[in-house]
């Protein structure tokens, strides 16, 4: 049997390391276009001050963007370090979203990232604006291929099982690409970096008007940053990827855990605003419910029922026994018995073979599995209610913060008494942590809200994990942890830094503080 | 278009590619981090050093990031075997790699000896750590890892980190840090000037050379190892499944290939040829010659390490017959055949636009340039 401490340590590693990772990618999506289309202006209007712009939210943007490259390694490599049988069992399909990202977008965006830096003097101005959006091409290319892979986790299609291999084999490349899940994923998750670009923009320029100095530069930075941020808020509400909850039998179970939908409602289901879900009695004490929201907004229909979390252990009760039968004629095939009778008998049920691979946290022999471990493995076949139900709605209430704060800002910054709202840059400035509450927050109801599985339906998160010692990934954690938080303080030290000194830390002699040194030398 | 086993050929060649330019671009800027510490003595020194490989380092880590990537998605249970059995080399080849992105970048931000000489110590700890312990995991391949499957296909292993360390293992990890130094030499003979250039010249001749030697001494041991041979396969375009064949050790077996195919003769003879004339080529003052030279020396010493292994991508020390082979632990037909498709697009216009980068920074860094533009360069 698989050590249960060394799966909670794997995915304690794994949460840590991708909640690290996604704390600066979203910022380098939404960034790089927000420069790209600051040099544009810049290129078009041919004004120094565009130029500036490009320059000093470059330097911030570099600042990010390492810690983005560094704890993106890890992402890369530690699948094979702490996920060896979950490589093995789907890497036939999960490899090629993760080897196409690198060939088409990471080498895109590294390469020119460094023309960006340092390409100013070496390239025409037409060049070095074509090197800049190919960097945020790049970057989004990037964010495409990795959720198409993280899609495939969620609503797992175009593949099956080849029990003579032992895994996953793709049986269509369009289906992986155009899962529908993964489209809506990518839409949402990108819209959201644009956002966090947007807010990271918004705020910082506030602080320069707070304090009344760069304003033209402070102003049209705040400008771009409204209407782009604007922009993109509506598609990441609009086009959430609440409309993806539909397709899956993942994907349903999260639903019914996003809104604590213990029994299937008479369609339209009323939507619970807030309310404490308990585990224990099945049910939401102190639900505020708004009637027939859910079903309208989750199925964009009157009529089809968002299916309850009781009626779900149920269903999945019955595919746990189905799937019991697929792991003993998977046993036969393995054996050698493999007989056409026993070939398509399990075909038959293959599909709920994953179900039965459930039954493996108690028993090792999934056929010997007691009745009271089915039950309980039905129980436990999706996640706890309240971090999923919780996070959501943080996440949302977030979003709609957004909302209306890039609503405002849009509206006045094109008012001639832009400069005397105060309380606007108040509000943004004290926004800025709200797009990495509802990113993280996100990204608890996308993976804690897809347990127990590592592949929906497919593959437990218990099986996948690594052969190494649990004492070992102990020490990883402690030692990754360190690094990540160490080099968190020093990104942050010199964000603050940098922010601090503004446009002034490029050395034009045009802004704040050299003008101020200036003057007073003059004195 | 192409039937399973070419595939699977191709694919042997391309992770070879890839792999290759990992240490050829990655290891220039590897080897010229190592020397920024070793041979750059003042913070000048050290900057020059590093703006020579400022605007292209990022995506030189790319191919390490890809090469990792086309492993998972051609070779998956390489992927998997070989990351969690070298777990503990593994994660500390990432955390030394963490210092590379920050280190470049953070650096050059403030002005302050501490800060600056603390990050110069971890680019060097970055720079040094990977290429010792990729050296060092091929050495293991040659001696075989302690790994088996069970029925299932979940595999376990026997020893630690410490077990990797063998004299064998340790020479190949000495030859691949040279030959990565070597290579960052070249390329800082091609973007320095003056007295710096010098130092580094003097360097890259006697590791060049000292590389050579230890790549013969490393050849001669191998023929005293126990190479690995598949005695009975059924089909080489069947089914990825590493339980299927039978698997004899045999000594010196891991030179039989340069008799059954002549032509792969040619890689060591490339690799030593091209170190000695890397050498020749500081000497006389032939830079750019010089960077050509030790670039085929470090694609001829990594074929040669897969040419002896072919078909083996991991032999198992535990289980031979549960070796991996890249005729039982790749991906399906079909993906291999996507992959090839995305492989053949990509990787020709990847080098096009890479080269067009490199040529409008072509030139050498000086002090000058470094002090005209020390706010915006590393």
């Amino acid at each position: 049997m698989i050590d249960p401490t060394l799966v909670e340590l794997s995915r304690i590693q794994f949460a840590m390391t991708a909640l690290y990772h996604f704390l600066f990618v979203p910022l380098t999506l939404g960034l790089s276009f927000i420069l790209a289309i600051m040099e544009s202006a810049y290129v078009i209007t041919n004004k120094q001050v565009y130029k500036d712009m490009v320059k000093f939210w470059g330097k911030l943007f570099g600042i990010n963007f390492a810690l983005g490259v560094t704890t993106g390694l890890t992402m890369e490599f530690q699948f094979g370090t702490n996920w060896a049988y979950y490589s093995h069992y789907v890497g036939d399909i999960f490899g090629a979203p993760l080897a196409i990202e690198g060939l088409m977008a990471f080498f895109l965006e590294s390469t020119f990232i460094g023309m960006f830096f340092f390409g100013w003097d070496r390239l025409t101005k037409v060049q070095h604006l074509m090197s800049t959006w190919l960097v945020a091409i790049g970057s989004n290319f990037s964010a495409l291929w990795i959720l198409i892979a993280n899609g495939w986790m969620q609503n797992p299609v175009g593949s099956e099982f080849n029990f003579e291999t032992m895994r996953m084999e793709m049986t269509s490349f369009a289906d992986l690409v155009f899962n529908p899940v993964a489209q809506v994923k990518f839409v949402h998750t990108v819209s959201a970096g644009y956002v966090t670009g947007a807010i990271f923009v918004l705020a910082v320029s506030s602080y320069y008007l707070l304090k009344k100095r760069d304003i033209a530069f402070a102003r049209r930075s705040f400008a771009i940053a409204a209407s782009f941020g604007f922009a993109s808020v509506l598609s990441v509400i609009l086009l959430g990827d609440e409309s993806g909850y539909e397709i899956g039998d993942v994907q349903k179970t999260k639903l019914a855990v996003i809104e604590a939908e213990w029994d299937t409602a008479k369609p339209p289901a009323d939507f619970t605003v807030f309310g404490i879900p308990n585990e224990e009695t099945m049910h939401t004490d102190y639900a505020i419910k708004i009637p027939y929201a859910l079903g309208i907004i989750a199925t964009r229909s009157l009529d089809t029922p968002v299916i309850g979390i009781k009626d779900l252990i149920a269903e999945h009760e019955q595919r746990i026994r189905h799937g019991i039968k697929a792991n003993v004629l998977l046993e036969k095939l393995k054996n050698g018995e493999k007989t056409p009778e026993n070939i398509a008998a399990f075909n038959k049920v293959k599909d709920d073979l994953g179900y039965g691979l459930l039954l493996k946290r108690f028993n090792n022999d999934v056929s010997k599995a007691t009745e009271a471990q089915i039950k309980q493995a039905a129980r436990e076949s999706l996640p706890k209610v309240a971090p999923v139900f919780f996070s959501f709605r943080i996440m949302v209430a977030s979003g709609f913060l957004m909302l209306l704060l890039f609503a405002l800002a849009f509206w006045y910054s094109n008012q001639t008494k832009f400069i005397e709202k105060t309380w606007l840059f108040k509000f943004a400035l004290y926004s800025l942590p709200l797009p990495w509450i509802a990113l993280e927050s996100g990204w608890i109801v996308a993976e804690y809200g897809r347990q127990p599985w590592a592949i929906g339906g497919i593959l437990p998160t218990s099986l996948g994990v690594s052969s190494v010692n649990s004492g070992d990934v102990r020490n990883t954690i402690i030692a990754l942890a360190s690094f990540y938080t160490g080099l968190l303080i020093v990104e942050m030290y010199l964000m603050i830094k940098f922010v601090k000194q503004g446009p002034s830390s490029l050395h034009t002699g045009n802004y704040h503080f050299e003008k101020l040194t200036q003057g007073e030398s003059h004195v | 278009m192409f039937d399973y086993e070419t595939l699977r050929m191709i694919w042997w060649l391309l992770i070879g590619v890839l792999l290759i330019g990992f240490a050829v671009t990655d290891g220039f800027d590897m080897g010229a981090g190592i020397l920024s510490l070793v041979i750059g003595k003042t913070d000048k020194e050290r900057r020059v050093i590093i703006n020579t490989m400022a605007p292209h380092w990022e995506g030189n880590q790319v191919w390490f990031v890809t090469a990792g990537g086309a492993i998972f998605a051609a070779w998956p249970q390489v992927y998997a075997v070989a990351f969690s059995g070298f777990y503990t080399a593994m994660l500390i080849t990432l955390s030394a790699l963490f210092f590379r992105p920050v280190g470049f970048d953070y650096r050059g931000k403030i002005d302050n000896p501490t800060w600056r000489s603390t990050w110069d110590k971890l680019l060097f700890v970055g720079s040094v750590v990977p290429p010792i312990v990729f050296g060092v995991a091929f050495g293991n391949l040659f001696l075989g890892v302690p790994f088996s499957f069970d029925p299932l296909l979940r595999a376990h292993f026997e020893g630690g980190f410490l077990s990797l360390l063998s004299p064998f293992a340790l020479l190949c990890g000495v030859i691949s840090l040279l030959m990565i130094v070597t290579q960052g030499a070249t390329w800082l003979s091609m973007k320095t000037t003056d007295e710096l250039r010098a130092k580094i010249v003097k360097t890259g001749i006697y590791t060049a050379i000292v590389t050579v030697i230890l790549f013969i001494v490393a050849g001669f041991w191998v023929a005293q190892l126990n190479g690995y041979v598949i005695s009975d396969i059924k089909d080489l375009g069947g089914a990825s499944n590493p339980l299927l064949k039978s698997v004899v050790l045999e000594k010196g077996a891991w030179l039989h290939n340069y008799s059954q195919y002549s032509w792969m003769i040619a890689m060591p003879l490339i690799a030593i040829v091209t170190l000695l004339l890397t050498a020749w080529c500081l000497k006389a003052g032939k830079d750019g010659f010089a960077f050509v030279c030790s670039s085929l020396a470090t694609l001829g010493i990594i074929m040669t390490a897969g040419c002896s292994l072919f078909p083996f991508i991991m032999p198992s020390a535990l289980m031979p017959d549960h070796s991996l082979t890249i005729w039982d632990a790749t991906s399906s037909y079909k993906t291999l055949n996507i992959m090839t498709v995305v492989a053949g697009f990509f990787v020709p216009l990847i080098l096009l636009y890479t080269a067009w980068t490199y040529s409008k920074m072509f030139g050498r860094v000086d002090n000058k340039y470094v002090e005209n533009n020390s706010h915006t360069l590393y």
